[in-house]
């Protein structure tokens, strides 16, 4: 399976008695799009906590393959910032952005993986310190441009509205270059005109940067409009899969959602 | 052996004065999240008070230890309507930074009237027996003690377990939004938990009082910290896990001071806490629990 | 684009900025002053020694700044940090008389009480909020009682020198060059990263930011200038005594920095001054007589002014003077209310 950047393998998570997540199959191809969709309280974010190493696995691995070097690194005990140098970035259900900082501050903390000096340089402001910073600068400047928010960058994130608070969220995720972006419900919260943007956004940076995306959504028509493969989860199991034609009519999802009454 | 044994009997009394003082900073904690550090000065009120009833009333121990009991719930209310209840929604630094100024602010008015010398209880309020069974010698205040601390857990266990205030208590510290949504008064329920705590302080006022048999404004300091240090080792939040951290940790420091090491007892015990915090941090009796995302 | 519109005060190359230039103008004429005054007299005895705990208390504040107010980690036991500087700075000081032995003793006591701190930092660092707080607590009570009962450091009645061995310029030198370090850290990648920690761990961790090691960095340095602080002390008055370095030192030093506002160096600057200034003449005045007609005896009261002052700030203004606003920012916001004026 050369072919597959993200495999988990019978990922299975308990908590106290509760079994969050049961015995989870997953792959995610390079370059795709894949959706993971589920009535509230399925399990999905706790697979997102799970693949980045906020929650430990109790049972099953969780693999990612890199390509370029043509090995197969096990995420399983990783701490999340390790995760997240091996190219995985993901955003927040509830955004999680650092709120009294500046919009450009925010997206300079995830760059700073590419930080070269020295910890004197930092102390003393010598060396290239001030070479470094300038680049950093322009990084974080460029990215933002990418996503509308270059005139925002000395702004307060708390200060932004919602939508753009969601852009930034996703702009400081591609800020650590990421292969693999995890999108926990993007479109929560946004009306429409907002969602469809949104999309707009995820096409192009899926073309730009070479990125393959895996997505939490609630709002259907956006996952059926966009996401090339389909997992549904129920109860902490996956229940079905595939394009999103196929997992429209299967009955089982149907009927996952139908008994749930607060997703309709 | 019986030298162990000796140790073992006075750490037991030691530990559960201790225990009494870690109750209320285990309520405390589990139910606003917050190291109150003026509740060793509550004891320290405690057996102030208890030192002036029978210094110049001719009443006896029981009613002594009554009044302290009062006098400390009332100030225990008192602090927090008036210094914590305002920060509710602060951020923990500050209201940790009002906890300490309550405190200084209790031993120094007290200081500024009563002074700094130290005092003693007048001889008789307790009988000065000592019983020497099988070479370990054990006092009537000790008996005392144990027997009182016992008493007053219980009475705690009963009042958390069974009764409507109780079982509120346990709600709000479990979940404060739940617990307003099934309609517990949780400002009532926090007032409920200090005068719960600061009771059982004012009762270990009193025999940190006879058990030293020395009072001064600056006494409740170390009690407390180490009361605090046997709350988080039983496990913090958790009423047993008070007992059992309050009684070990007694124990431990009766028994490093009785091995020759009696100049780094105090040390001894933060050395434990450092140990605790590192190898189980969520004590011996405490659920370990994960941060929400 | 209006926002490209670099502000006068970052002009200028690397370090060489118009920022940095007021700054050093400042900073001179801060320290002039106080050699005019002291040519002219006017300092002694009470006032060197407020102006020897004002250079004390900023390396203090600002180094515990850094661990609490910005990296978000929460001790109360820079006392220890500060007794492991003095009582290193007083026993090299002590041993040698001489000049260069300061500079040693400063460095020796900041590099020790940076290894302790990392030591007690690596595995405690881990724990949330209060348990570190009460972690660094029992370190700072188990180092002073190490310093109560061994022979080196003199037991209970400490260490004496005879005479400064510090003086005003190297205090005032040693506090600018402390603010300053900080200050670059903070504003550096490293120091991002610590910020972002305290805004909210998870997402830094998200980020790719270890945040153990950049806690235990921030720790670590915090504990250094810590150490450094306490060999000032230590160097500038004869004692270096175990009570000196108890809960309450911890508390004082905790106090400036919240007072001056958690999350701000310059905030911590001012708390200091003002707190030590305060401080020093309740302590050196005896009485204050209110208006002729009763006295207060400050000796009496202090403690008591001293808590319900802390109790009054938490309650009326928890954030400090400064919030996590600098000087500079002040400045900035006046600028911008100009403009829109305008």
């Amino acid at each position: 399976m050369a072919e597959t950047l993200l495999t988990l393998e019978n990922a299975t998570i308990v908590f106290g008695g509760l079994t969050a997540v049961f015995r989870v199959n997953m792959h995610v191809d390079p370059g795709e799009l894949v959706g993971l969709i589920g009535p509230n309280g399925a399990g999905k974010t706790t697979i997102f906590n799970l693949i980045t190493g906020v929650y430990k696995l109790t049972e099953g691995s969780i693999e990612l393959h890199d390509a370029e070097k043509d090995r197969t690194i096990s995420l399983v005990g990783r701490k999340p910032y390790a995760v997240t140098r091996l190219g995985i970035a993901r955003t927040f259900q509830n955004i999680r952005l650092f709120k009294e900082m500046t919009v450009l501050d925010n997206v300079r903390i995830a760059l700073n993986g590419e930080v070269r000096s020295t910890l004197l340089a930092s102390l003393t402001h010598l060396g290239r310190y001030h070479r470094e910073e300038r680049r950093l600068v322009e990084e974080a400047q460029r990215l933002l441009d990418v996503f509308d928010l270059g005139a925002k960058k000395d702004e307060l994130a708390r200060n932004l509205p919602y939508g753009e608070q969601r852009r930034l969220e996703i702009a400081r995720a591609m800020a650590t270059r990421p292969k693999l972006l995890l999108l926990d419900e993007p479109a929560a919260g946004m009306n429409p005109i907002e969602t469809s943007a949104l999309a707009d956004t995820i096409a192009r940076i899926r073309r730009d940067f070479d990125l393959t995306v895996l997505l939490i959504e609630h709002d259907m028509s956006l996952v059926m409009k966009i996401c090339e493969r389909i997992y549904v989860l129920d109860h902490g199991a996956l229940i079905a899969e595939g394009t999103p034609a196929e997992v429209q009519s299967n009955e089982r999802v149907i009927e996952a959602y139908l008994g749930d009454d607060d997703d309709i | 052996m019986e030298r162990f044994l000796q140790q073992i009997v006075n750490g037991v009394s030691l530990g559960s004065i201790y225990a009494l003082i870690a109750l209320g900073y285990t309520m405390v904690y589990g139910i606003i999240k917050l190291i109150n550090f003026a509740h060793g000065d509550v004891l320290m009120i405690g057996a102030f008070v208890s030192f002036a009833v029978t210094t110049f009333t001719r009443l006896g121990f029981i009613p002594a230890l009554l009044i302290s009991m009062v006098t400390c719930m009332c100030l225990g209310v008192i602090i927090e309507r008036v210094a914590y209840k305002p920060l509710r929604n602060s951020s923990r630094i500050a209201v940790l930074i009002t906890a300490i100024g309550v405190s200084l602010l209790l031993e120094y008015t007290l200081m500024y009237f009563v002074g700094a010398q130290t005092r003693s209880f007048r001889q008789g309020v307790l009988p000065a027996t000592i019983y020497n069974i099988g070479g370990v010698r054990i006092s009537v205040q000790q008996i005392i003690i144990i027997l009182l601390s016992l008493v007053l857990m219980m009475l705690l266990q009963f009042i958390v377990r069974k009764t409507k205030q109780g079982k509120a208590m346990r709600a709000v510290s479990f979940d404060k939004e739940a617990a307003q949504l099934m309609g517990i008064n949780v400002d009532r329920t926090i007032s409920f938990t200090f005068l719960l705590g600061s009771a059982l302080a004012g009762a270990a006022g009193v025999m940190v009082g006879i058990y030293y048999n020395s009072i001064d404004p600056l006494m409740g300091m170390m009690p407390g910290l180490k009361a605090f240090v046997a709350a988080v080792f039983g496990g913090i939040g958790n009423i047993p896990g008070a007992m059992v951290g309050g009684l070990s940790i007694g124990v431990i420091e009766t028994l490093v001071a009785g091995y020759g090491a009696s100049l780094y007892r105090d040390a001894a015990v933060f050395a434990i806490l450092i140990l605790v915090l590192i190898l189980k941090p969520s004590g011996l009796m405490g659920k370990g629990g994960g941060s929400k995302v | 684009m209006a926002s490209e519109r670099k502000s006068i005060f970052s002009r200028g190359v690397g370090v060489l900025t118009v920022k940095n230039g007021i700054i050093l103008v400042l900073l001179l004429a801060a320290f002039g002053i106080v050699q005019i005054l002291r040519w002219l007299g006017w300092i002694y005895g009470p006032i060197d020694d407020a102006l020897a705990w004002i250079c004390i208390y900023v390396v203090l504040a600002v180094s515990l700044n850094l661990i609490t107010g910005f990296t978000g980690q929460f001790s109360l036991g820079h006392a220890g940090f500060m007794a492991i500087g003095a009582y290193t700075a007083a026993i090299i000081v002590g041993r040698y008389q001489t000049f260069p032995s300061v500079l040693v003793g400063l460095a020796a006591g900041g590099i020790l009480a940076m290894i302790v701190g990392i030591l007690i930092g690596v595995p405690t660092l881990r724990l949330k909020g209060d348990y570190l707080a009460i972690a660094t607590l029992g370190m700072a009570e188990i180092i002073r009682v190490i310093a109560m009962n061994l022979t080196i450091t003199g037991g209970a009645s400490g260490l004496f020198s005879n005479g400064h061995m510090v003086t005003w310029p190297m205090l005032f030198l040693v506090m600018v060059i402390t603010v300053v370090v900080i200050s670059n850290f903070i504003r550096s990648a490293r120091g991002r990263a610590c910020i972002a920690i305290r805004e909210d761990e998870i997402a830094a961790e998200s980020m790719g930011i270890n945040s153990t090691k950049y806690k235990v960095m921030a720790f670590a340095i915090g504990a250094f200038f810590g150490g450094v602080g306490g060999a000032l002390y230590s160097s500038y008055f004869y004692v270096t005594k175990p009570v000196t370095f108890s809960f309450m030192m911890s508390v004082n030093i905790l106090v400036i920095v919240v007072f001056g506002g958690l999350g701000s160096i310059s905030g911590s600057v001012i708390s200091a001054v003002v707190i030590s200034a305060i401080t020093q003449y309740l302590i050196s005045a005896n009485a204050l007589n209110v208006f002729g007609l009763f006295s207060i005896e400050f000796s009496r009261v202090n403690q008591i002014i001293y808590a319900l002052l802390l109790v009054a700030i938490m309650l009326f203004r928890p954030k400090g003077l400064m919030g996590t606003m600098e000087i500079g920012d002040l400045f900035k916001r006046i600028g911008r209310r100009k403009e829109r004026v305008q």
